[in-house]
């Protein structure tokens, strides 16, 4: 069985994950919480790199970058409009 | 305030018991890992173990997956197709800076995109991601460059065939090596190859790329469906 134990940088980018959740729950206006959450998806990815996990990163990559941000300003557009 | 402090209360309590039972860091107590580790690259010359294990150990399940995205496409394209559609487009991006970075960016996106795809099995990446990564640099266009551009390259008489060529791709594969004499989506066919370069992996490299043609095509038709009923009627500035 491999051990492996938290090296600093691991910890950092987990302390940075904690940080990024937080300030993401605090926002408020939706517009601001999209780019929030995409910088919140970024850190989890670095996360997942760190933890050595590259295919679990670009998937967290391309979801929170791509697929994520773009319903949610639909959904933002959509709602200012009304 | 009187519920939702007892409630928070429990909910952190079993939060923290959750957590504090859990293996210590590093501690990795499944099997299965160490298993695929040592057989995935002697049994299927692939050298990156997760798309074996999508794309072949647990092959069905990942079919089941790509036929979940075919029917939440169609469901969206049901409910939305239906209305009327306006042909006035919007006029381009003004700053020139957006977009010629824009246009670099999307090419630079497509490479790695197609980078990923046709490495999936060999280096990190994949059907599903690099799929994700070549819809968003074609989505691109629509966000650096006008409407006109984007309409022409997200046509539904290109994105609907590639969408279904893409799933049915996935079990036609499958339906080969059942016909083949083998049970159904066994990787049998195509030879092993040699590990590490783009001929390896047997049927996995062909699976991959239905993948990525159905992933790619089903986010560009979800992005074109939600622009089209979305986007197009508040930017044209018609009344909603």
């Amino acid at each position: 069985m491999i051990v492996a134990t938290l090296v600093p940088l691991q910890a950092t980018i987990l302390a940075l994950v904690g940080i990024g959740a937080t300030v993401l729950v605090l926002t408020r206006d939706p517009l601001r919480m999209t780019i929030v959450s995409g910088v919140y998806g970024w850190l989890l990815t670095l996360l997942f790199f760190v933890l050595s996990a590259p295919d679990v990163a670009l998937s967290m990559l391309v979801v929170s970058s791509v697929g994520y941000p773009v319903i949610l300003l639909v959904a933002v557009t959509r709602s200012r409009n009304k | 305030m009187l519920v939702f402090v007892p409630a928070l209360a429990v909910f952190g309590g079993l939060l923290v018991w959750a957590v504090v039972g859990l293996p210590d860091f590093g501690h990795y107590v499944g099997p299965y890992g160490y298993l695929l580790n040592q057989v995935a690259l002697p049994e299927r010359h692939m050298t990156n173990v997760v798309t074996a294990v999508v794309f072949d150990y647990r092959g069905f399940d990942t079919l089941g997956e790509e036929f979940i995205l075919l029917g939440a496409v169609t469901g969206v394209a049901l409910l939305l197709r239906s209305q009327e559609r306006g042909e006035e487009v919007q006029e381009g991006i003004g700053s020139d800076t957006v977009r010629v970075v824009g246009i670099v960016l999307a090419g630079a996106a497509l490479l790695v995109g197609l980078w990923l795809v046709a490495f999936g099995f060999v280096t990190p990446g994949g059907g599903f991601q690099g799929g994700v990564v070549v819809a968003g640099a074609i989505f691109c266009v629509f966000l650096c460059a006008d409407f006109r551009a984007w309409r022409g390259m997200s046509s539904q008489t290109v994105l609907d065939p590639l969408e279904g060529v893409g799933a049915a791709g996935y079990v036609v594969i499958g339906l080969a090596a059942l016909v083949s004499g083998y049970p159904f989506l066994t990787n049998e066919l195509f030879g092993p190859g040699v590990p590490g370069t783009l001929h390896s992996g047997g049927t996995g490299p062909f699976i991959n790329w239905s993948v990525a043609f159905a992933v790619s095509a089903g986010i560009l038709i979800l992005f074109s469906e939600f622009l089209e009923e979305y986007i197009v009627p508040i930017a044209a500035g018609a009344e909603d």
